[in-house]
């Protein structure tokens, strides 16, 4: 273990014919991303608080919590159209609120004087403490939405150019392509799971494309080499080599930042382990898009193009 | 490729070293005040405290300008013996509007509210409108940079009134054109706090309008409610006789007639002369103290106070006279604030996150060091060697810049350490080709160097950018997690390319293999 490997992906020479399937592959993502779509649409997502604005307190209550005691002291400090939920452990219960009507007079201020109605009505319940209460105003949840959206648009937008930059115009296309259809997928996910979306999951979107783009990237960067290493061989047939010789790599780098991510979803707690379980879903995509997607697309945009000189006799 | 001079080396190890020597201080305690001491600060999230995002209201600011405008305007007039009717303030346009009393005046109303002083130079604009008013336009960039001015002074004041109340290590900082930031660490029940910045603390003493003119609003004058008695309103004249800002002194005491809490308050040189000249002017009137628009009390004046020392009674309890006279102290905020964004963490659940943040990162740490090991033999335990000084270089960094560690963060900690073998594992797989094509040990190194270099660059540079817009557009613990990772890049580019190559081509001089451990 200390001197040579014990373990290894793939045996040497291996030949997957990848691009066989691709119609397959090219399939099976439009399905999935259609179905993602339609999902955002009916139910769409869960909003978290960052997003939806409104408050939330997590507290910690002495034995399992008792809803019915808990509604009772929230109605003396008149709180009402509370949503009660447990949330970890059987005594933490998580109270939320929606903020007041958009035409509601003092939106803002009762927003925020909610927080202490609930904190009064926590304090009468014996033994029982508040975790966490936050708080987020109308205005703030819209502005924040408004720039978690333009990160990630801003950020597709910047991978796009790097690789139009470093690579052809064909390879930074089918990238951000691909990467859409993941991110389509990703929040086909995010329904299903009835995670919250919020700031903390627009973090691990933008993680899982900048960990997807390495991925292709890698894979392109050896089409790029192999393109001059080989100038009379078909397009496909290239892909396909360029694939098999990154695969020991691409699922080596794809596992050490699942296993990195996986302790993080089992012990990571209720704050984190949304986070994670979306990172290990995204690693999944990235990786499986890196084959059966980007290379496709690659080949159908850039067969006549990037394969001008097979055409041509071999000087 | 092949070859490291004697510096080059010397540099990597130094640079570690130095890595090692940053952390230290987290691990230790202070020795002396006089070393220079950089930590990982921990986020609210991690160590309890809260986050409260305040929006200062601009509006007012205009509107509170346009008033004491129209106030200096009927001065103005009437000192020049003119005559106005009609006098209006708009917040929207940002004027002063009034008809002359007749339009022959009009020459001489433009040339007294001409003469009348500014704030700033050219502050606002006196012009005669075709229906014959006269409008006192302000000009926007005087209220633009009077608006900037007020939001440095209130944060000026936050800072002062949170400082009296004991908080340890607040932070108030500017967000945005009209927004503060006020993070309090260990103050997980922000109430008291958001009370005390939510009141503006503008403290005014008016003249009460006479009874013969009755209970009426009119020009220059405004029925303010009573603090005790909402309901009842009195006729307040407009005008400031005395302004709060000329305190010196304030503080809370128990009346020793009535035995009621009270605030004892005292005026500067400036305040007291007006404060004097004002009562002795007239003795048998009410004038009133005012707060925020309520009327706190309305006493008769029985006589000239000359010392410069007053006293505001009105039902208060210790609590609510403690903290008058911290605002009275403090001063007044140019503006109102109000809160729109509040987070707060108890120390429980901070101490929690810590736990499981620690258990995940030893546990993530300890999965990627088996995986190289198993995977990659003797290159791969080189890999692991450069991922611990990542770690190392990781913590040094955020020390170095003081940065604050967040749940997030060490999420961003955990996938930098799942990253950063990736190029190691690029280097290993290149190698393990270029043997497979049937090079020689040396060759296959240096070529396994040289194409994954390149590739290494182009994937950490996507990385960045997605992490760079991250922190250019997140705010609070997203921040932080977009710092560690971008932090994390670079200590990846450097432990990769450098230092395990570096023990790669030192095994390689020392042993001269004929066959690669891969």
């Amino acid at each position: 273990m200390f001197e040579r490997p014990l373990l290894r992906f793939v045996p040497r020479g291996t030949r997957i014919n990848f691009m066989r399937g691709r119609f397959l592959g090219l399939a099976t993502s439009a399905v999935l991303s259609i179905a993602s779509l339609i999902l955002f649409f009916h139910p769409g997502l869960t909003l978290g608080l960052d997003f939806r604005g409104g408050i939330v307190v997590e507290a910690r209550t002495q034995g399992p919590a008792d809803f019915a005691r808990i509604r009772a002291a929230l109605a003396t400090q008149h709180v009402e159209a509370a949503g009660l939920q447990s949330f970890g452990a059987p005594d933490d219960v998580l109270i939320r609120m929606d903020t007041p009507p958009a035409n509601a007079p003092d939106r803002e201020a009762r927003t925020q004087a909610m927080v202490d109605s609930v904190r009064h009505a926590i304090a009468t319940l014996p033994g029982a403490q508040v975790l966490r209460a936050d708080a987020v105003g109308a205005s703030v949840s819209a502005e924040l939405f408004r720039n978690g959206m333009l990160a990630l648009g801003i950020s597709l937008l910047m991978i796009l150019a790097y690789i139009w930059f470093r690579f052809e115009w064909e390879f930074a296309v089918s990238a951000v392509i691909t990467l859409v259809l993941d991110l389509t997928k990703t929040i086909g996910f995010l329904v299903l799971t009835h995670f919250e979306f919020d700031l903390v999951m627009v973090a691990a979107i933008l993680t899982i494309l900048g960990y997807s783009t390495n991925d292709k990237v890698v894979v392109y960067d050896r089409v790029r080499e192999n393109l001059r290493k080989y100038r009379t061989m078909p397009l496909a047939e290239l892909l396909d080599l360029s694939i098999n010789e990154t695969l020991s790599r691409t699922l080596g780098t794809s596992s050490t930042v699942f296993l990195a991510a996986l302790p993080l979803a089992l012990f990571g707690g209720a704050s984190l382990s949304g986070f994670a379980w979306v990172m290990l879903f995204g690693i999944v995509v990235g990786t499986s898009s890196s084959i059966f997607i980007a290379a496709p697309l690659l080949l159908l945009l850039g067969e006549r193009r990037l394969r001008r000189d097979a055409q041509r006799p071999a000087r | 490729m092949m070859y490291y001079s004697r510096l080059k080396m010397a540099s990597v190890v130094a640079v570690c070293l130095l890595g090692v020597v940053l952390c230290l201080p987290n691990a230790l305690r202070q020795p002396s005040a006089a070393l220079p001491w950089r930590q990982i600060h921990l986020g609210l999230d991690l160590r309890g405290g809260s986050y409260l995002l305040m929006q200062v209201d601009m509006p007012s600011i205009t509107s509170d300008r346009l008033q004491t405008l129209a106030d200096g305007t009927r001065q103005a007039l009437l000192g020049a013996g003119l005559g106005y009717r009609d006098i209006a303030t708009s917040a929207q346009a940002g004027t002063v509007t009034f008809t002359p009393r007749d339009p022959s005046e009009t020459e001489a109303d433009l040339k007294a509210l001409r003469a009348m002083p500014t704030a700033v130079p050219g502050e606002f604009s006196v012009d005669r409108r075709p229906d014959g008013s006269i409008a006192i336009t302000l000009s926007p960039t005087a209220m633009h940079e009077r608006a900037r001015e007020a939001v440095t002074q209130s944060i000026e004041i936050v800072r002062r009134r949170i400082d009296a109340t004991g908080a340890v290590d607040p932070e108030i900082t500017r967000q945005g054109d009209d927004r503060i930031v006020v993070e309090l660490p260990g103050i997980s029940d922000p109430e008291h706090v958001k009370r005390l910045l939510g009141t503006t603390a503008k403290m005014t003493f008016h003249m009460v309008q006479d009874n013969a003119l009755g209970t009426v609003a009119g020009p220059g004058v405004t029925l303010l409610p009573m603090v005790n008695a909402p309901d009842q309103k009195l006729p307040i004249l407009d005008h400031v006789e005395v302004d709060g800002s000329d305190l010196t002194n304030a503080g809370a005491a128990i009346d020793q007639q009535t035995g009621e809490w009270a605030v004892n308050f005292s005026f500067d040189s400036v305040g007291a002369r007006a404060f004097a000249a004002t009562t002795q002017a007239n003795i048998g009137h009410r004038f009133a103290i005012v707060l925020d628009n309520k009327v706190v009390q309305a006493p008769v004046i029985r006589s000239a106070i000359t010392g410069g020392n007053g006293q505001i009674v009105g039902g208060f309890d210790a609590q609510s006279a403690t903290d008058l006279a911290l605002l009275l102290r403090a001063g007044a905020l140019p503006a109102p604030l109000s809160v729109i964004e509040q987070r707060s963490i108890g120390p429980s659940l901070g101490a929690d996150s810590i736990r499981a943040g620690a258990l995940s990162l030893g546990a993530g740490f300890v999965l990627v060091i088996a995986f190289m090991g198993l995977f990659y033999g003797r290159f791969g335990w080189y890999a692991n060697v450069a991922l611990l000084a990542n770690l190392v270089l990781m913590a040094a960094l955020l020390s170095l810049f003081q940065a604050t560690l967040t749940l997030p963060g060490m999420a961003g900690m955990l996938l930098t350490l799942g990253m950063a073998v990736d190029a190691n594992i690029l280097i290993n797989e290149r190698i393990r080709e270029e043997v497979g094509r049937g090079r020689t040990a040396l060759a296959a190194m240096q070529a396994g160097f040289e194409r994954a270099t390149s590739t290494i660059v182009d994937s950490n540079a996507t990385a960045l950018l997605a992490h760079v817009m991250l922190f250019v557009f997140g705010t609070g613990p997203v921040r932080g997690f977009a710092l560690t990772i971008t932090i994390g890049i670079v200590t990846t580019l450097f432990t990769t390319l450098l230092l395990s190559r570096m023990l790669m081509v030192r095994w390689y001089a020392r042993t001269r293999p004929t066959v690669l451990p891969v």
